[in-house]
């Protein structure tokens, strides 16, 4: 990987049922000045379809932002990724979410959590070191047809 | 005869003493950074009489309860009577939430509030969603016998009750079907239809996305129309600015959005032949207040005088209860840190002040937890208190409009009046609001400006105690652990609706959704009586919404970054 060609791919969404998207249309404009491809989608995506948009658009990272209580699923998603071989993509959730649930989805395999405050410059800096820990991991182990590895 | 203190100082010309302090200033000061509120307006050091001239000299400052209303739109205001203290609740079950209203209740709240979880607002049962969601954002409410649940043992006749219920109103269908199985006279039912504003939804992308456009218009005036001749103390309309201010409208941008929002609506509502004097006095309007004080203040002064202007001028309106501009105001919740918590109060405290000199009507004051979760009951309280301690202990009440004729609230409220009617302009240009949310032109100017405020942090130019100033360890006992919804309570909420939904007549509920099909179809049929009738039939919230979506279209989002 040649490091003066990497962009990052990310994809920038909400899942669940709340609409609050300033935070989301923020970062993704935060991201795309720092030079990333991003992928952007209106709120309330379902978890199959941000699975198939992450393998058809070969990203690197998700960022899921949840104001309210969206982040209590963001375990399926963990799941439902691994489930269609792309563990390697790296999964960042931002906004609201309370200490005692980080821990829950740290443990269910989310890479860190932006909580309100975290700056654009913290946050493009952390998602460019991901997608290229991602963007490696994947290429170490392509995506097999049926999500097998 | 004792000579008069003092001579020197009364003597001094004043245009000198303007000059010397000029001066002085210059001289004291280095480098003086130009200052500039969200709005973009300039801040001066200093106001006097020549910065109110522009309006104050041409017209001057009336009186509280007369047109232009900028000192309140009564002629007691706070002094007679406060404001409501309107707390919003609702979290879980039914069960859970009556035994909160109940607890409110008795502490001596008459105004009530209820929040539906956001699968309602979605339009959806609680059958149709992950589970771990229900009940974490507001109360599972699907059906009438839900609404009956969580109204259980008290009276809808004798309090005022506000809910959150986006169109087509399935939540307060399930409250006058409830009301209605206990006798209660529809007509003594009071309280207002949060969230009908559909074009602050389609705006702020904020709960829900039942309706397609034109679908949504129109069943918010068959709302208005039908809660005028069934449930006259009824407030059907409630025209939204706090969306959009939460999602980055400046305050000038947000109250220009909101009153070509309340044209939009009152201009349809009179093309289906009503008098502006029939709706009017039941339209009421639903802000945003942040930290930026004296410009919340001058916004709200501001607002209400466009208000008065536009409802006799633009509207025709002839009763003086259609030009009072009648408007609840939230603190916001993103001016709120979660770094060193605790400092929400004061956050808070300072956002309801303005508020109050605002004028408002109505106050929600956010709980300093709520950049975790829903409100804890003890922060709840403490943000009660606040209220309680402004008024009571800090006497805020007292005077009626206490900083009119301030040289730089006068100011600002001009500046802030021109500064909203220039984006009215804008709106108006682009062919009202219905079409200039529709192309997305507002979605636009709200995320620059969102954009702007987030660089005015990032830069430093705004300064967040404890973000990005004034940092410090952060203790984290001060955070809440937060509880969810009791799972097997909402297990049980869930397995009995369930049950009772395969216990109904097929028959009746395809009668019932074809009840809906047919005032849907039928350009005078009252689709919001007909969602009241299928309520009464046994209709899910789903049912209900489903069906309308098939027949009036699906609202689908516009993705604007």
């Amino acid at each position: 990987m040649n490091d003066t060609t990497f962009r990052p791919r990310v994809l920038v969404t909400k899942i669940g049922l709340d609409g609050h998207d300033r935070g989301s249309r923020i970062v993704a404009a935060a991201c795309r000045d720092a030079g990333m491809e991003v992928i952007y989608t209106p709120p309330w995506q379902s978890i199959a379809a941000v699975v198939k948009l992450s393998l058809e658009e070969d990203v690197d990272v998700i960022g899921i932002s949840s104001l309210a209580t969206d982040h209590l699923i963001v375990p399926r998603l963990m799941q439902a990724l691994r489930d269609a071989g792309l563990g390697h993509i790296t999964v960042v959730v931002g906004g609201i979410v309370p200490d005692n649930e980080e821990r829950d989805l740290l443990d269910a395999g989310v890479r860190e959590v932006f909580h309100p405050g975290s700056t654009m410059d913290e946050i493009t800096a952390r998602l460019a070191g991901y997608a290229r820990e991602a963007r490696a991991a994947g290429e170490l182990s392509p995506v097999e047809p049926g999500g097998a590895r | 005869m004792n000579k008069p203190l003092a001579p020197a100082i009364v003597a001094d010309p004043a245009a000198d003493a303007e000059a010397r302090w000029q001066h002085d200033y210059q001289a004291d000061i280095g480098t003086d950074r130009p200052l500039h509120n969200v709005s973009g307006i300039p801040v001066a050091p200093l106001y006097g009489p020549a910065d109110w001239a522009a309006y104050g000299q041409s017209e001057p400052l009336g009186y509280p309860g007369q047109p232009d209303y900028t000192r309140g739109i009564y002629a007691t205001m706070h002094r007679g009577r406060t404001w409501t203290q309107r707390q919003l609740i609702g979290l879980g079950t039914p069960a859970d939430y009556n035994a909160r209203l109940r607890g409110i209740m008795a502490r001596g709240a008459t105004a009530v509030s209820l929040i539906p979880c956001n699968s309602v607002y979605r339009g959806f049962d609680m059958t149709s969603v992950e589970p771990e969601l229900l009940g974490t954002c507001g109360v599972v409410v699907n059906n009438a016998d839900h609404m009956a649940r969580c109204l259980e043992g008290v009276d809808v006749g004798e309090i005022s009750c506000a809910m959150n219920d986006p169109s087509p109103f399935t939540l307060l269908a399930f409250m006058l079907v409830a009301a209605e199985r206990r006798g209660i006279d529809w007509k003594k039912i009071s309280g207002t239809s949060n969230q009908s504003d559909y074009i602050s939804h389609f705006v702020a992308n904020h709960m829900f996305y039942r309706l397609a456009l034109p679908g949504a218009r129109r069943v918010l005036l068959d709302h208005i129309v039908w809660c005028q001749q069934n449930v006259p103390r009824w407030n059907p309309m409630s025209v939204v600015g706090q969306h959009m201010q939460q999602a980055g409208a400046t305050p000038a941008e947000a109250m220009a959005f909101t009153l070509s929002t309340a044209v939009q609506n009152a201009e349809d509502c009179m093309r289906r032949g009503m008098d502006p004097d029939q709706f009017l006095p039941r339209f009421t309007f639903f802000f945003d207040i942040s930290l930026s004080f004296f410009e919340e203040i001058a916004k709200f002064r501001a607002g209400r005088r466009i208000w008065a202007r536009l409802a006799r001028e633009r509207l025709g309106a002839k009763d003086p209860k259609s030009w009072r501009f009648k408007f609840h105001g939230q603190t916001s919740g993103v001016d709120l840190t979660r770094q060193q918590p605790l400092n929400n109060i004061a956050r808070v405290t300072a956002q309801a002040m303005a508020g109050i000199f605002g004028g408002l009507q109505s106050l929600h004051t956010d709980s300093y937890d709520e950049v975790f979760s829903t409100p804890s009951e003890s922060a709840a309280r403490i943000a009660v208190a606040t209220q309680n301690i402004l008024r009571e202990e800090a006497h805020l009440t007292d005077v009626i409009d206490p900083l009119g004729g301030s040289f730089y609230v006068e100011a600002m409220t001009d500046r802030m009046e021109e500064k909203i009617l220039a984006v009215m302009a804008e709106v108006d240009a682009a062919g009202g609001m219905f079409r200039a949310v529709e192309s997305g032109l507002v979605q636009r100017m709200i995320g620059a400006s969102a954009m702007r405020f987030q660089e005015r942090i990032e830069s430093g130019d705004q300064v967040i105690v404890g973000v990005n100033a004034y940092r410090a360890d952060d203790d984290a006992t001060t955070r809440p652990v937060v509880e969810r919804p009791d799972v097997a309570a909402m297990r049980r909420h869930l397995d009995e609706f369930v049950a009772w939904k395969g216990e109904r007549s097929p028959g009746a509920v395809d009668a019932a959704l074809d009840g809906l099909s047919r005032a849907a179809g039928d350009e005078h049929g009252n689709v919001f009586g007909a969602v009241v009738d299928a309520a009464r039939a046994g209709l899910t919230n789903e049912e209900i919404c489903g069906r309308l979506r098939r027949d009036l279209g699906v609202g689908e989002p516009l993705a604007v970054v």
